[in-house]
């Protein structure tokens, strides 16, 4: 009983990652049906970034800002530089090129910061904590976690319920072309949406690299995670990718923990093919579904 | 139909009779390279057919050129098959294995599909390290391969190992020019620009769909083999998500949907990375920057060959010799010439739709 309380409190701490990276996909897909498979690559950058930072500085949070920031920064201007010209082209064209940026962000990475693992300072300390005597099997650093992406999370509800930049954001996703004729520069919006997507990323990765170390492809397996989570919640609902995020996040503990941590790629795989297999457009997915 | 198959073998009796003569004049290091471009050859020619011919994606046919792999390797450990008892071998197995794949996947589209092929090609290797008593762990599995004997003792193990993969390439490629060629083929494309209209005049969508998804675990399966067969040697390490993105690159660089396509796509996979790190390391570049270079370069050509020439290098070939080229011969250098009719009638019935037409084929999602 224990353990299983240990593994789906550690479980609920990864699933908040890749939540928050489901979390970016569904921002850019909601507003230009992109799918970003350079998610993590940004990531991995902006957490390099982060590291250098902090080695010059020796302060956590400046990196942590820094990291943030260099994220907004890099979704908007990979939206404006690459995705632009393929934003209207058939869909494999984005997703080839999405895939170029991987490829392209993580030899860069290796160029510049070589391909050794690295570790990566938490904010907070990893030692587990306790209810009574009872190990919980999570730390203070794992509350920062889940605590770090749900304020995220509820900072980009808010934002898009109560702000004019929330509405168009909400208008370009509904309907570019009337959201366009009333007025909204759809162009800056999508840039937005890339920009906030460039920084809920940064902070994923933040969030996650003290656990997978730092290198050139440490984002991969999470941002493959992340996409499931996402693809479980539907791709077009946040509220599904965080969802998404905790089911996938305490599933994989389970099979880790009780099985194996061998399988959990198998097991990811697994409980993307049973949710698709029931609905094939995710759990939260309001559009419906082809007839042929 | 007669005249179509005997155009494709003389094609292929030309090419085969190239390589023969390339082979016997390179040294040991480039017939080995012979053998790698026919491996990515074939797997990129059957994900080209995928993507480009049926419009689904397939991020994992890397995860298929590791079931054909694994299964050359067990054949012949085992059961000390011979070279061509195996390869047909593998290939049948990764096509029931491509088969089951594809019927989850024909319910899929767009990202849902890259997504869960994606994962496949995450999740697959991982089966060797569970159980590493049959598939050998981290250290893979090795066989032993050596060429014929009354090729004499010092024949080189490459120059055999060139031509079985040379032969299996050229045969694939016949094969595959055929069908696409074919009834099945035209079905294919019929899908990929509407998947309503298809549907209406009778055909079966999600048949077809799973067909072009055997076809093209067959090829990677086969190709796969392959590898084993020139590398005597099968580890999960062979077998990860770059490899598929190596593939998807060289399709799309190549020109989807083609088969002349597949042949440039695998040179530049093949060759381009070993240039570009000789070069990085003779201009005093340190090892590990030069081997991040070609990875860099593979992003900037993905992205620069989308935006600017969405139709590869085969694209580019059939628009400037186009012209100078006999009709016929054009057309089998690149079965998909023609604008699909259909994509223009479909832009004009549906205005809301933004396509442009002179891209080439899109998903059949929506």
């Amino acid at each position: 009983m224990n353990e299983f309380l240990q593994f789906t409190l550690g479980g609920v701490s990864f699933g908040m990652v890749y939540a928050a990276i489901g979390l970016s996909l569904v921002l850019i897909w909601r507003g230009t049906r992109i799918l970003n498979y350079s998610q993590g690559a940004m990531a991995m950058l902006t957490t390099y970034i982060a590291l250098t930072v902090i080695t010059r500085t020796g302060s956590y949070w400046v990196g942590f800002g820094v990291a943030l920031a260099s994220g907004l920064v890099l979704g908007a201007v990979i939206e404006r530089v690459v995705i632009r010209p393929v934003e209207n082209k058939p869909p494999l064209n984005p997703v080839v090129v999405t895939i170029g940026l991987l490829v392209l962000i993580e030899g860069i990475a290796g160029i510049i910061y070589g391909g050794q693992y690295r570790s990566f300072p938490t904010a907070f300390s990893v030692t587990g904590l306790h209810a009574g005597s009872v190990p919980l099997g999570i730390s203070r650093n794992d509350l920062f976690v889940a605590a770090a992406v749900l304020t995220a999370a509820l900072a980009l509800a808010a934002l898009f319920r109560y702000t004019s930049a929330g509405l168009r954001l909400r208008a370009a996703a509904f309907n570019a072309y009337a959201a366009r004729l009333l007025g909204v520069r759809v162009g800056r919006v999508l840039t937005l949406g890339w920009a906030l997507a460039g920084l809920i990323g940064a902070l994923a990765g933040l969030l996650v690299s003290p656990d997978t170390f730092l290198y050139p492809s440490s984002m991969d397996s999470i941002f493959v995670l992340g996409f499931t989570a996402a693809v479980i919640g539907g791709l077009d609902s946040p509220v599904g990718a965080i969802v998404g995020g905790l089911i996938l996040g305490v599933t994989l503990n389970y099979a880790g923990g009780y099985l194996g941590s061998n399988l959990v790629p198998l097991f990811g795989l697994a409980a993307l093919i049973a949710v698709l297999m029931i609905r094939p457009s995710g759990l939260f997915s309001a559009s419906h579904s082809r007839q042929v | 139909m007669t005249m179509t198959l005997l155009r494709h073998l003389a094609v292929a009796i030309v090419a085969g009779a190239l390589v023969w003569a390339a082979s016997v004049q390179l040294n040991a290091f480039r017939d080995y390279q012979i053998a790698e471009i026919a491996v990515y050859v074939v797997a990129i020619a059957g994900l080209s057919v995928l993507i480009g011919l049926s419009g689904q994606i397939s991020l994992g046919n890397g995860a298929f050129m590791a079931i054909g792999a694994y299964a050359t390797a067990l054949l012949v450990i085992h059961l000390n098959w011979p070279v061509w008892a195996v390869f047909p071998a593998s290939a049948a197995i990764t096509a029931v294995a491509g088969g089951v794949v594809g019927i989850a996947a024909a319910r899929l589209s767009g990202p849902y599909l890259a997504g869960a092929t994606l994962l496949l090609a995450v999740a697959l290797p991982s089966l060797a390290l569970q159980w590493p008593g049959v598939f050998g762990g981290d250290q893979g599995l090795s066989i032993v391969v050596t060429a014929p004997a009354r090729l004499g003792a010092t024949f080189p193990l490459t120059r055999w190992q060139a031509w079985v993969c040379s032969l299996a390439a050229l045969i694939t490629l016949v094969l595959l020019a055929n069908l696409v060629r074919s009834r099945v083929g035209r079905n294919w494309r019929a899908i990929r620009d509407d998947p309503v209209a298809a549907a209406l005049t009778g055909l079966n969508v999600g048949r077809l769909r799973v067909l072009a998804f055997v076809v093209s675990a067959t090829c990677a399966g086969l190709a796969g083999a392959m590898l084993t067969f020139t590398t005597t040697l099968v580890s999960p390490g062979s077998f990860t998500l770059s490899l598929s993105i190596a593939l998807l690159t060289g399709a799309v660089l190549g020109g989807l949907g083609t088969l002349a396509g597949a042949i440039w796509g695998a040179l530049v996979i093949v060759l381009v990375p070993t240039y570009v790190t000789d070069v990085a390391t003779s201009h005093g570049l340190s090892s590990g920057v030069a081997a991040n270079i070609p990875i860099a370069a593979y992003g900037v050509v993905l992205i620069v060959v989308m935006l600017l020439f969405p139709n590869g290098i085969q694209g580019g070939v059939r628009r400037l010799a186009g012209p100078l080229l006999p009709a016929n011969l054009t057309r089998l250098a690149s079965p998909d010439r023609q604008q699909p009719a259909s994509e223009q009638a479909e832009g004009l019935a549906s205005p809301d739709r933004r396509r442009p037409v002179s891209e080439h084929q899109e998903e059949g999602t929506k």
